[in-house]
């Protein structure tokens, strides 16, 4: 196991790797503002987590983040969308409400502004990695632990 | 004038390139090439988004279909035999 070959892929994505996850955690927060947002930022730092799972082995990849650590995150994600929509509800405007509801605005064109977007790309960003992470493991593992995982 | 036409080259070689991946993805009978070279259809094809001017789209392209596809199919080869 090994060769080479091996050492060159397992190199070159370790170093390639943590520039994938700050470009991605970039189009993350600055999706309102710029092309990208949550759905593709999140892809591009899932794809970095699974780009170093598959090419060293799964328990350098379970160190960065295990099965169930990023089913944990996939649903807190989720979770996060839906309390942040009913937090425009509590403060007396419509589910997932912006500006009525009361967020603060900011500046026009700065990171911190459009208010609940900001938010809400955030938490969708997380979703996304986290459930390309649960895809990749599954794949891999998936008729060993079908008993419990289902 | 002269940079449109040159654009529409670019657009006509890009596309012809993205005809030729997709059929060889399907000729090919090694599965680790096929899945490459529908890494590189992907990546033709994230161009063709941006040449199209919806650089959203072509974002999400080059993150999915060039990088999550190939690593998935990559993992469910090494679950499986390389050749078909």
């Amino acid at each position: 196991m090994g060769t080479l070959e091996n050492q060159i892929v397992r190199i070159t994505s370790r170093l390639v790797a943590p520039f994938i996850q700050v470009y991605g955690i970039y189009v993350i927060i600055h999706g309102h503002l710029s092309p990208g947002g949550g759905f593709s930022g999140g892809a591009i730092f899932g794809a970095s987590l699974v780009l170093v799972a598959l090419s060293f082995n799964l328990e350098v990849g379970a160190k960065q983040i295990s099965h169930d650590t990023a089913s944990i995150l996939e649903s807190g994600g989720a979770l996060g969308f839906v309390i942040t929509g009913l937090v425009a509800i509590a403060l007396g405007a419509n589910f997932l409400a912006n500006q009525s509801a009361g967020f603060p605005m900011g500046q026009t064109g700065q990171l911190f502004s459009a208010g609940a977007i900001f938010i809400i790309t955030f938490f969708l960003g997380i979703k996304v990695a986290s459930t390309i992470v649960t895809l990749f493991y599954n794949i891999i593992e998936g008729e060993d632990k079908s008993g419990d995982a289902h | 004038m002269m940079t449109g036409v040159l654009t529409e080259i670019l657009n006509g070689l890009l596309l012809l390139f993205l005809v030729v991946c997709a059929i060889a993805v399907a000729q090919i009978r090694d599965m680790l090439s096929a899945v490459i070279v529908f890494a590189s259809f992907g990546l033709i094809m994230a161009i063709v988004w941006q040449q199209l001017s919806s650089p959203d789209v072509a974002m999400v392209e080059a993150a999915l279909g060039t990088g999550v596809t190939t690593l998935l199919l990559i993992a469910a080869i090494s679950k499986t035999r390389r050749t078909e």
